[in-house]
């Protein structure tokens, strides 16, 4: 048996560390022109103080603001993509319909959130709709003195109690307007099927909903779950829009930490950070699982 | 009035498929032009003729995976035309062969076999897993039941199409060029369920240029061109010379080697 040629393994040229040392270069230079040009009198600890910090009385570190933050962030992007991927399966469906108004309505609802700037569209929902929903799906009435609403669940599932009418209203907003793209990619997810497993399917006698449930959709949620993927990540990033309208999560603390610290670059680099290090795991997570995944099926 | 095939298929249990002046149209091409055919049960019937003469489009019609726009048509004694619940039931009783297998590639053999049967006939899973393994070994391929349909041949794929179709222990079985997008050396498994098939008295209707097969299996040939039936007559007629213009051309192109 003959070996296989052993491949070179491909190393830097001098060409990469001139594009190296020309990257450096300029980072330098705003380091130089920052620290001597700018005068600006950095204080971390101030800002790391609103991440965590260290309580005398109970010996323990405990989060702060910040941390409290991404902690909402979280939760609003986990409800979100729920919400989000709900309407998305219901509306990508009807975007393949055979049906022109189930068509047309689900045509508009994608346009319409796509060509109107996501902050447009969050006021808009936020001042006109929400005002209007909220109460009428009884948001509001929630018993706040609740045995399961003071409970330790519901604080981890939808944070602070008191905030909960306008923690859903957040949450419903971002779900409606990544619900369109979401839309889409399963709308692609569903086109991507061949016409033969429709007609299969259909030929052994299996009713409409049966069609989607066991041959349509197993199919089409496997090939769009990449793209899914990527789509939770833009979620958590999105969710900054919605400090403007007043939901409590990492931007808009932030916000409320650079005031009062007056240390806005340190809160911004901080938080910049800490979206950072959460979309970047996520995105080497499911990253990994996809690997993993193309792996068990060979 | 006349006594059209529509109304013998009502009357006549013997009478599975019945096409009663049959037309169709792709915009504005016309794919079908008022076909009248009858299949009685226990028939086999081979279709062939050139490609785009409508002979798939007329099997596919049969189970509507493709719409008829004028004429009647009645499979199993029910009319097939837009109600899907009676769809449904005729879907059921009439078993579909592809050309290109279409088999579930997210799912086993096994689970190919059975799902039809758990979701149509509400059977229990181990009820549904003896007849689709009874099935599978009838087709030889039981010993594959746990594998996906990637990691079979195309030859081995079509046989578990084949039982995926007689799971619903369909009335009719129906073939669309089952072998056309096979290698040449798996033809023949295929060919041969099918032939054993026939010989246990399936009533089947067969798309094919196997005119081997057509020679040894079927019953009448059904010759198609343009959109017509240009013959419909028994095997013997059909390969002894009892043919039409067309179809002798035909058979000429395609038995010249």
């Amino acid at each position: 048996m003959t070996e296989p040629p052993v491949q070179p393994r491909r190393r830097l040229t001098i060409v990469d560390y001139i594009c190296f040392g020309l990257v450096g270069v300029i980072i330098a230079y705003a380091v130089y022109r920052v620290s001597d040009v700018l005068v600006y009198n950095w204080n971390w600890s101030r800002v790391f103080n609103f991440v965590i910090y260290y309580d005398e009385e109970t010996a323990r570190y405990v989060p702060n603001l910040l941390l409290e933050g991404i902690a909402t962030t979280l939760r609003l992007a986990f409800w979100a993509t729920i919400v989000a991927a709900t309407i998305g399966l219901v509306m990508g469906y009807m975007r393949t319909s055979k049906n022109l108004a189930m068509r047309m309505i689900s045509r508009c609802y994608v346009e319409l959130v796509r060509n109107i700037p996501p902050v447009v569209f969050i006021f808009i929902f936020y001042f006109f709709l929400s005002g209007q929903l909220m109460p009428l799906i009884g948001i509001d009435d929630i018993d706040k003195h609740g045995d399961f609403v003071n409970s330790s669940v519901f604080y981890t599932l939808f944070g602070d109690p008191r905030l909960f009418s306008n923690f859903v209203a957040g949450a419903l907003c971002l779900a409606l307007f990544e619900g369109a793209y979401i839309t889409e990619i399963v709308r692609a997810g569903i086109q991507s099927i061949t016409k033969g497993q429709w007609e299969a399917a259909r030929a052994v006698g299996l009713s409409p909903l049966n069609v989607l449930r066991d041959i349509i959709f197993p199919q089409a949620i496997r090939k769009i779950l990449p793209p899914l993927a990527g789509q939770f990540i833009t979620l958590i990033k999105d969710s900054a829009i919605v400090s403007l309208i007043s939901i409590q999560e990492l931007t808009f603390l932030a916000t409320e930490v650079a005031s009062t610290t007056t240390k806005v670059f340190e809160t911004w680099i901080i938080v910049g950070a800490m979206y950072f290090v959460l979309c970047y795991s996520f995105a080497t997570l499911f990253g990994h699982l996809e690997k993993r995944s193309m792996r068990a099926r060979r | 009035m006349t006594h059209t095939p529509a109304t013998a298929s009502k009357t006549d249990p013997n009478i599975l498929i019945s096409f009663d002046g049959v037309s169709k149209w792709f915009d504005n091409f016309q794919a079908l032009r008022d076909i009248n055919l009858l299949v009685k049960q226990g028939e086999r019937v081979v279709v062939c003729g050139p490609s785009g003469s409508g002979k798939s489009t007329m099997i596919r019609c049969v189970n509507q995976l493709e719409t008829h726009q004028r004429g009647v048509i009645h499979v199993c004694g029910r009319e097939v035309y837009g109600n899907m619940k009676e769809l449904e039931k005729v879907r059921r009783e009439v078993g579909m062969v592809f050309q290109s297998f279409n088999l579930f590639p997210h799912m086993s053999i096994l689970e190919n076999v059975t799902l039809a049967p758990v979701r149509n006939i509400k059977l229990s899973r181990g009820e549904a897993n003896e007849i689709a393994l009874h099935y599978l070994e009838r087709v030889q391929i039981a010993d594959q039941a746990d594998k996906f349909p990637s990691q079979l041949s195309g030859g081995q794929q079509q046989r578990v199409a084949i039982a995926r179709a007689l799971a619903m222990k369909p009335r009719v079985m129906l073939f669309d060029e089952p072998t056309s997008a096979l290698d040449p050396e798996m033809i023949n498994e295929v060919l041969d369920v099918m032939t054993e098939l026939a010989d246990e008295g399936m009533t089947m209707m067969v798309v094919t240029h196997e005119m081997g097969f057509a020679r040894e299996v079927a019953d009448r040939v059904v010759f198609m061109d343009e959109g017509r039936v240009e013959e419909n007559c028994s095997k013997d007629e059909f390969f002894t010379g009892g043919r039409g213009e067309r179809a002798q051309i035909f058979l000429s192109k395609i038995l010249q080697h």
